[in-house]
């Protein structure tokens, strides 16, 4: 391997790396808050990429629909028990909140794309759109099951991803799509290239990094999702809503899958199913921190793609294979460590 | 000793299965004439599935360990037959030892890791498993990379080419209701109750002397064989195999089956096959004329329709069924006939030193739980471990059944050390135990539930168990069980499922299981905790029972007046130390342990 061929595979990989990051910080909130591993990250991911994608060659992303449709469900579920618990007048309000957003969405997105071509407006647009799903899924499916076992919410996030597959494939055809790039610089640093989508990509999972870390560490909204994650009835004593803490958390995730989806479309071909692969990578990431500590996870992270573009180098047709089966002494490790003989789920 | 018969009202009718078993044989070979040549090979595939289903039933549903990752046993039977008929003509009757061994050994050695993997590390190692040995098999040359291997050989059986879908279907039927048979002989079985009972935890199974690493991964190696059967019927089936039916998704839906059917029963595994299989194809003939277009759209449906089940029907779609089945609830007799008594340990004489605690010490990093703590019980004996809450009673009782090491000192049980033995040691010497919060299995009846107490005073195999070799232990341990819960007086709920009785009545429950391990000491931790007024007396009834019968007893309790008039003598333990030993009248009037007790009398 000359050193040529070395950078540009760690470029790579650390570019792949910092978007997988992304996702394993996302997967380790999602699971501490909720205890929901969340197999449709990656989902939200290729959902991100492919509505951006469809606003950008001017259409309506169907995506709206899946909105609208969600939308309708959780105002439904919402109005019946406001009827059934008496707060009658409280039902206009959750379906004008439920329905009245993304029927405004739509409107909006009527209007301004044919309007204008930025990529700001399209990716705010996207975002928009795809990031409510995830509060929206947690309400139906997650917030019923809060009080079950790992593997029953396991199960479900299985489930919704399968459903997420499908609609994925009915919405938006079973080709693949690359969005533009966000400018096509390429910058040159002695004998490298570094191409500014990738210093895009770092900076934003950079920034978004810290923005998490500041949420967290300074909104009052950011300290209860932490407090719920880590003493869930504690924090319902001190008045810290488990629901809402699981809305946040679903948010956050699906506001990082979204971005981290717009950051990956101009270097990517991304499928409708690629969310799968996507998502899990970002969990081998995860579970180098134990589903707990997210340093270790972002590390875990960095290493996976670093290890994905060797291996895609060394020998492409495996490496799924490499990166996969790395998986398993790590969680071998996790498990070992979190040993003991008293110590009983 | 009683050995007279025991005649008990019971739920469930041993007359259904007379006729179960000819209908089920007519059925196999009756069908096949009577449905058109699709349906039946519609039936061969739900067949294929189901025992996969199967395996995942007993690794998943009854055992409680995750598995996406059955797909790809499945693959491996399929491909290493596939391959050795192709390249190199290899019989198939040749190959299927062949794969089954090699499946075997593969899912032994799978085991050694990922049986290690503790919670919801386990589903995800086998998901990762499932994911890495798919693209293994698109990307080995020999194996046909993504085309995969055509023109693998057709079975023959007595001469006959196996070539109709109705063929297949006799086949294969045959193998699933003999499948199901072996399970469901081995669930009612001594290794069976072992099994069901690590859903309630290592910790309790190894107390009742369960070896729950060997039984982990025998039930992993049975599913990874009865993947391995269906995968080498799918082979020579379909005379083809590409990597697809093997993949990750192949792996969820199996697990999609069994929580739809009911993933803790045998009939559940068919019944998610079935529908599953059927709902598939015809989505798949459905689904693109609705939207239009061509594609795997059945994902939504099936997305949809599992959490739907899981938010409607939590144990899935069998047991739902079964409560709209009338007929299956008469009441019937059922008798626990009388048989050979259990091997008895050589009981001490009374007075004989048994266990002897000599500066037992417990440091959690700076915290010093236990420290230095001495006491002593003889054969005989019933003494109390008293102390408000956090004196550190119940690490002092973890101490003595083995679920800590101590950090320093010695506990002795008849002068042998056993304070660095895991508790499935302890219990073997003779230490049997009951638990704060009750471990029952609450879905097994309460027979079942003491007879897992005796698990370790008999030998079973799970062949034997399997082929209903085993009746006559099986009759000898159900005996020893009735025994023990008419002991404590619960004979009249013996065939109820022990969930369904009251707090009071499941720690007698598994004061029984304690005895049936055969106990020359009985640990008893806080029995009365959390238990109302005349459930507390019940408690009482059975532990003075016991004293008449001479049985040597530690309880560990906090609520004074309960143990006062049961307990020979008194240990008094108040932050990790001892703060007084004596019989109960001294305890009552020492100053000491009122103070621990009322904060001091002002």
């Amino acid at each position: 391997m000359t050193f040529d061929i070395a950078i540009l595979l760690t470029q790579d990989g650390l570019t792949n790396g910092a978007l997988y990051a992304l996702l394993a910080l996302a997967l380790v909130l999602v699971f501490a808050v909720t205890r929901v591993i969340f197999i449709p990250q990656g989902d939200f991911v290729v959902l991100g990429a492919l509505t951006l994608a469809s606003l950008q060659a001017g259409h309506l992303p169907p995506t709206l629909y899946l909105l609208l449709a969600l939308g309708g469900a959780v105002g439904l579920i919402d109005a019946v028990a406001c009827l059934r618990s008496g707060r009658a007048h409280a039902v206009g309000r959750v379906l004008l909140i439920e329905l009245g957003y993304p029927l405004a969405l739509w409107a909006l997105c009527h209007w301004l794309l044919p309007l204008s071509q930025s990529l700001w407006l399209h990716a705010l647009l996207t975002l928009a759109i795809v990031v409510p799903l995830g509060p929206s899924l947690y309400r139906l499916v997650f917030q019923p099951l809060a009080q079950s076992s790992v593997l029953v919410l396991l199960i479900a996030a299985i489930a919704v991803h399968f459903a997420l597959v499908g609609l994925n494939l009915l919405g938006f055809g079973p080709e693949g799509v690359r969005t533009a790039a966000f400018s096509d610089a390429v910058f040159e640093i002695g004998s490298m290239f570094i191409a500014s989508q990738n210093l895009w990509i770092v900076l934003v999972s950079a920034v978004l990094i810290v923005a998490l870390y500041l949420f967290f560490e300074r909104a009052l909204y950011g300290k209860a999702l932490l407090a719920t994650a880590f003493n869930r009835t504690g924090a319902r004593l001190v008045g810290i809503s488990p629901d809402l803490a699981g809305r946040l958390s679903f948010a956050v995730a699906a506001l990082v899958g979204t971005v981290a989806g717009i950051l990956m479309g101009p270097i990517t071909t991304l499928y409708y199913d690629s969310g799968f692969l996507i998502g899990l990578k970002g969990f081998v990431g995860a579970i180098v921190g134990g589903l707990a500590s997210y340093p270790l996870a972002a590390g875990g992270a960095l290493l996976v793609g670093l290890l994905e573009s060797g291996s895609a180098f060394y020998a492409s047709a495996f490496k799924e294979v490499i990166v996969f089966t790395l998986i398993i002494p790590v969680l071998l490790w996790r498990s070992l460590k979190s040993h003991d003989r008293g110590s009983e789920e | 000793m009683k050995v007279e018969t025991l005649v008990v009202p019971a739920a469930t009718a041993p007359a259904r299965r007379r006729w179960g078993l000819p209908l089920a044989l007519l059925l196999i070979a009756v069908l096949p004439l009577l449905l058109p040549q699709f349906q039946v090979t519609l039936f061969n595939y739900i067949g294929l599935s189901s025992l996969v289903c199967m395996g995942l039933v007993l690794l998943t549903g009854i055992g409680g360990l995750t598995s996406f990752g059955q797909a790809a046993f499945v693959g491996i039977a399929a491909y290493l037959s596939a391959w050795l008929g192709t390249a190199y003509g290899v019989s198939p009757w040749l190959t299927l030892p062949l794969a089954l061994i090699v499946t075997a050994l593969t899912a032994w050695s799978g085991s050694l890791l990922t049986l290690r993997l503790s919670g919801h590390y386990l589903p995800l190692g086998t998901l990762a498993w499932g994911i890495s040995v798919y693209y293994l098999f698109g990307n080995l040359e020999f194996l046909g990379g993504h085309g995969g291997l055509s023109g693998i050989p057709s079975l023959e059986l007595f001469g006959f080419e196996l070539r109709e879908p109705s063929s297949w279907f006799w086949l294969i039927w045959s193998i699933v209701l003999l499948s199901v048979l072996a399970i469901r002989h081995l669930l009612d079985s001594r290794p069976g109750r072992a099994i069901r009972a690590l859903k309630g935890g290592v910790v309790m199974a190894e107390s009742c002397g369960v070896d729950t690493r060997h039984y982990k991964t025998a039930i992993f190696i049975l599913a990874a064989l009865l993947a391995a059967l269906s995968g080498w019927l799918y082979a020579h089936m379909q005379r083809f195999v590409n990597p697809t039916p093997f993949g990750i998704h192949a792996g969820i839906e199996y697990l999609f089956m069994i929580v739809v059917g009911g993933a803790g029963y045998v009939w559940g595994a068919l019944l998610g096959a079935a529908l599953i299989t059927l709902l598939k194809t015809q989505l798949q003939d459905w689904l693109p004329l609705l939207f239009g277009q061509s594609g795997n759209f059945e994902g939504i449906v099936f997305g949809v329709l599992i959490i739907v089940v899981l938010l409607c029907a939590r144990d899935g779609l069998w047991p739902a069924l079964c409560r709209w089945w009338p007929w299956r609830r008469a009441a019937g007799i059922t008798v626990v006939p009388p048989a050979e008594p259990l091997p008895l340990q050589p009981k001490p004489a009374r007075g004989e030193p048994l266990l002897d605690v000599a500066a037992a010490r417990k440091e959690f990093g700076g915290l010093v739980a236990v420290r230095d703590m001495d006491f002593r019980i003889a054969a005989g004996e019933i003494v109390g471990l008293l102390g408000p809450n956090g004196a550190g009673k119940s690490t002092m009782f973890n101490l003595i059944s083995g679920v800590l090491d101590a950090t320093s000192g010695e506990i002795r049980f008849r002068g042998e050390r056993i304070d660095q033995l895991p508790s499935r040691e302890i219990l073997a010497r003779g230490i049997g135990r009951t638990f704060q919060h009750v471990r029952l299995i609450p879905e097994m009846s309460v027979l079942e539930n003491v007879a897992i107490g005796a698990h370790s005073r008999l030998q079973v195999g799970i062949g034997a168990a399997m082929l209903r070799l085993d009746r006559e232990a099986e009759a000898r341990l159900r005996h020893e069980a009735a025994r023990q819960i008419e002991r404590v007086g619960l004979a009249e709920d013996m065939h109820r499922p022990a969930g369904s009785l009251s707090l009071g009545q499941q720690r007698i429950v598994e004061i029984a299981r304690a005895l049936a391990t055969d106990p020359l000491l009985l640990l008893l931790d806080e029995p009365a905790a959390g238990l109302r007024h005349l459930e507390k007396q019940a408690l009482a009834e059975v532990l003075d029972r016991l004293r008449g019968e001479g049985m040597s007893v530690l309880i560990v309790e906090h609520d004074m007046d309960f143990v006062m008039n049961l307990v020979d003598r008194l240990v008094v333990m108040e932050f990790g130390q001892k703060l007084a030993e004596g019989l109960p009248l001294e305890i009552q009037n020492n100053p000491a342990v009122l103070e621990a007790y009322l904060g001091g009398v002002e």
